[in-house]
């Protein structure tokens, strides 16, 4: 097992000889995406012509269907099969595993009569044409039989539990601290229920070639989709081929797989023909995962110069009745601030309405809503430049474990970010500052999202005709994984970019653990980059021990890779005429990374500042956002022009979560209240003026052997909290009910008589 | 229903289900899959088409509404192997991540030029007498009915700036 020293020896991704590491090149895939031929999952071409899948979904909280009747559906022009509970083939119970090492469970559709929630699959039509499956869903004749469903958040917040295997994490004596402090703060923040809203909808193409089936899905783990449909189907894992070269958007929403797949497989199977299932955009609303809204109470307690003396964070959050999923949204406040008294932990509500999940940085997008607001409430309330006040509390140690930090730049990013956004010019008083009848101000807020390693394998194949192809069943969900993985297998091998090719998303090939939690590009990335060293290895070991090489006979560890050559000193062999010598199938080797054995002696991070100036309109209460800018350290990057794609993206989503995105349940039903994008509002152009973001030179030798680190949910944290503390410098009026709508702004500006 | 319809230069004569949409249509019948289905309903954008050189929503419109009409979607904007300025633009900015969204972001882009060029005001034209131009406030008002969830917003503004200039 490696450890982080064996990591800090230079190679060939840190030297960057050919500079590919940083170089902003365009999106490997991006000509298909910009031409519109790249495939996703809904539109892979088929053995043949398919059929159309439509689920229907149920219309109550809770309880039980006592009839349905699918008679006339199946009977309906065009329709193939019709399927609820009482006739869907046999899958495995919910959760199954027939091999215990599988990753996920089954997953059954349609596999009982039991409502769990509005929105569940009760039916399923296959027919012919699109339009044939979905009007047949208005001959299903249904009764339910209703039971009690908890469905109010709000109403259970005071009950909630705690959450099992959990306890508060207490350092010092948070009371007696927060007690003795001279300036304190209590206030509690509400974030509500939020919808992914990716613009593809969950899609599956299947079909089966004899007792395998294949399945084109959209999801963000290859294996753990590959797993939970071979439990469900009751098959081995190696009779499922699970394909996702192109997924339009996950944001962590697809990070399993839902009826979709599970229903395209049997029905593929039934009908012996290619299948066609995806939700309809009410169905993603409910039929998938969401972020659960979050009551957090944030209580901090500092000396007269800024000092904390206390802090707490506490979090009610909310999960389906028979989930474990937990919105951590306290826990990043572990490792921010120092303060010798630390209370941080989560309380627990079960509701009857569909499943909560992991969307896009979990935890720390809801949590610094309110963290990062309460330190600005406190710095007013001291006096006190909010950058100084977090100065004045940066710990030297991770306050958390006191373990040393493998790289912290936050100091640097928030002294930075304020020289280029003009911070000074920030008016302290608020509501001084008018535009017309616009309230103009200043906020801002730090960023702070943990950085992960996880194993991963990957192929490569040098062929004869000199292209190295990566393979890796590891997901690209806009991320940018194709590009990078192709400037670190370039870099590796000293190939140019255009001789590498990158193929992923198939679970026949090396296996990676997908997308998610911003572990993406270094743990595929640093798997592709072990490969490359393996590859480096086993073409000097070929070409020494060659007669017919001109390297031949030379120690292979002095060899050398650039150009599309391998080299030492004036004599040279290109990689092409050394694999055209290895056979038709050219060389191919496997690599592979696993943290490092010490890799938790560090606290390792990801950190930015944010800055935002908004405008708060005096007449109507609209938050409108007139500039916004970030600084960020996110260890080394690989490509500067997407990983600031991505930063800049994330940004938005704090946009959205402050001002527009906002979901709750309808009580009568257990439905969402918002079920389209014309209710559920995602930020659209309009709303970003002028948003820009800087990463800083960074590279952290404790994170992998490239120094790299996630950059894919660090720009959404904190990001909202600095347009609420713009909000606050604006118009004087602090909202700690997101989103600040103008509703609320409006009531609170009254309030304030303005 | 028979219904004639030019889709990328392409004469087709079809018989088409009166239900089915003019989305629908094009990807499912032609196999044209380009035009994406985000919401299938008007809110998204990602269907996006230029039906006679006007953008329009294809789910919003049924197949058989467009007898006589010339389409252009996603697949009949480059010439050849040479991109549309506007798709060379996305690519260069590195205006998507995702690319679902992107077909229609492209080809409403498309239709937000000839727009200007028309002299059509939006809510962001400051002046209705004035001939149109093209500033940030035009393009971000014009592109807001394509959501980008990936929020590739910043940089699509500025491949719509960088290929407008690239024609003026």
């Amino acid at each position: 097992m490696s450890t982080v020293r064996d990591w800090a020896v230079p190679n060939p991704i840190t030297e960057n000889r050919s500079g590919l590491i940083g170089k902003p090149v365009d999106r490997y895939e991006g000509r298909l995406k910009v031409t519109g031929t790249a495939p996703y999952a809904f539109e892979v071409e088929t053995p043949s012509t398919p059929l159309y899948g439509h689920i229907v979904s149920a219309t109550i909280a809770r309880g039980r269907i006592t009839a349905i009747d699918l008679s006339q559906a199946a009977s309906a022009p065009g329709v193939v099969l019709a399927w609820s509970h009482l006739d869907v083939p046999v899958q495995a119970q919910r959760g199954a595993k027939l091999n215990p090492r599988s990753q996920r469970g089954s997953n059954p559709a349609l596999g009982s009569d039991r409502v769990e929630h509005y929105g569940q699959s009760i039916a399923f039509i296959l027919a012919d044409t699109p339009e044939n499956a979905r009007s047949a869903e208005a001959r299903i004749r249904i009764s339910y039989e209703a039971s009690d469903a908890d469905l109010d958040f709000g109403s259970f917040i005071d009950s909630a539990g705690p959450v099992p295997g959990e306890e508060d994490a207490r350092i010092g004596d948070f009371e007696a601290g927060y007690s003795a402090s001279e300036v304190t703060v209590d206030a509690t923040w509400f974030s509500p229920l939020q919808n992914h809203a990716q613009m593809e909808p969950c899609a599956t193409t299947a079909w089966w070639e004899g007792d395998k089936v294949v399945v084109h899905t959209s999801i963000q783990m290859v294996k753990g989709g590959q797993h939970a449909l071979a439990e469900t189907l009751g098959i081995p894992s190696d009779r499922v081929r699970l394909l996702t070269r192109y997924i339009g958007g996950g944001f962590g929403g697809k990070g399993q797989s839902y009826d979709d797949l599970t229903l395209a497989a049997l029905a593929a199977r039934e009908s012996g023909r290619p299948v066609r299932v995806a939700y309809t955009r009410r169905q993603m609303f409910q039929a998938t995962v969401h972020r659960p809204a979050v009551q957090m109470r944030v209580r901090l307690g500092a000396d007269g110069t800024g000092r904390l003396n206390a802090m707490a964070l506490e979090a009610v959050t909310h999960c389906a009745r028979n989930s474990t999923f937990v919105e951590h949204a306290a826990e990043f406040a572990r490792n921010l601030y120092a303060a010798p008294h630390r209370l941080t932990g989560h309380r627990l509500v079960r509701l009857d309405i569909p499943h909560a999940g992991a969307m896009r940085a979990p935890g720390e997008a809801p949590g610094m809503l309110s963290l990062e607001c309460a330190m600005d409430e406190l710095a007013d309330r001291l006096g006190m430049d909010p950058i100084a006040l977090r100065i004045r509390n940066e710990p030297e140690v991770d306050p958390d474990n006191a373990k040393p930090f493998s790289i912290r730049q936050l100091v640097r990013c928030m002294q930075e970010g304020a020289q280029q956004f003009g911070w000074d010019r920030r008016n302290p008083t608020p509501g001084a500052v008018r535009d017309g009848r616009w309230y103009v101000g200043m906020g801002m807020a730090t960023a702070i999202r943990g950085n992960f390693l996880l194993p991963a394998k990957a192929g490569l194949r040098l062929t004869g005709d000199g292209l190295a192809t990566l393979t890796q069943g590891m997901t690209d969900i806009g991320t940018g994984t194709y590009t990078i993985l192709a400037q670190i297998t370039g870099e590796t091998l000293g190939l140019p970019l255009d001789q590498v090719r990158v193929e992923l998303g198939d679970s026949d090939m090396p296996p990676a653990p997908g997308s998610g939690g911003q572990f993406g590009a270094a743990t595929a990335g640093s798997a592709a980059f072990e490969t490359g060293m393996v590859m480096r290895r086993r073409l000097a070991e070929l070409a020494t021990s060659d007669p017919r090489s001109p390297l031949y006979g030379e120690d292979p560890v002095l060899m050398d890779f650039a150009n599309g050559n391998i080299v030492l000193g004036n004599r040279s062999e290109s990689l092409a005429a050394l694999a055209s010598r290895a056979g038709p199938e050219g060389v191919y080797v496997e690599g592979s990374i696993s943290p490092a054995a010490d890799a938790r002696d560090w606290s390792q991070h990801t950190y930015g500042a944010q800055f935002a100036e908004v405008g708060v309109d005096s007449v109507t209460g609209e938050v409108r956002l007139r500039r916004m800018f970030g600084v960020f350290a996110a260890g080394r990057i690989l490509n500067a022009k997407l990983a600031k794609s991505q930063i800049t993206g994330g940004m938005i989503w704090g946009v959205g979560a402050a001002l527009t995105e906002s979901n709750a349940v309808d009580p009568r039903y257990g439905s969402f209240l918002n079920q389209d994008l014309g209710g559920y509002l995602a930020p659209v152009h309009a709303d970003i003026v002028n948003l820009d973001a800087v990463l800083l030179d960074e590279a952290d030798d404790k994170a992998n052997p490239m120094g790299i680190k996630g950059v894919g949910e660090l720009g959404i944290c904190g990001s909202g909290a600095a347009i609420a503390n713009a909000v606050y410098n604006a118009c004087g009026v602090r909202l700690r009910d997101y989103p600040l709508t103008p509703d609320k702004v409006l009531a609170a500006l009254e309030a304030k008589g303005l | 229903m028979r219904t004639e319809i030019r889709v990328n230069g392409v004469d087709h004569a079809v018989d088409v289900d009166t239900r089915t949409s003019l989305l629908d249509f094009l990807r499912e019948q032609l196999d044209l899959k380009g035009s994406k289905k985000g919401c299938d309903h008007g809110q998204c954008g990602a269907c996006t088409v230029l039906v006679n050189g006007v953008r329009i929503n294809a789910c919003l419109s049924l197949a058989v509404m467009h007898d006589g009409d010339e389409v252009t979607t996603i697949e009949g904007l480059a010439s050849g192997e040479a991109l549309h300025p506007l798709q060379q633009a996305f690519l260069t900015e590195d205006a998507f991540q995702c690319g679902y969204c992107t077909p229609g972001q492209i080809c409403s882009a498309v239709g937000l030029m000839a727009e200007i060029a028309a002299g059509h005001p939006s809510d962001a034209t400051a002046d209705l007498n004035a001939k149109v131009i093209l500033t940030d406030a035009e393009i971000r008002e014009r592109m807001s009915g394509n959501i980008c969830r990936c929020s590739a917003y910043p940089q699509i503004l500025a491949a719509v700036r960088r290929a407008a200039g690239a024609a003026a």
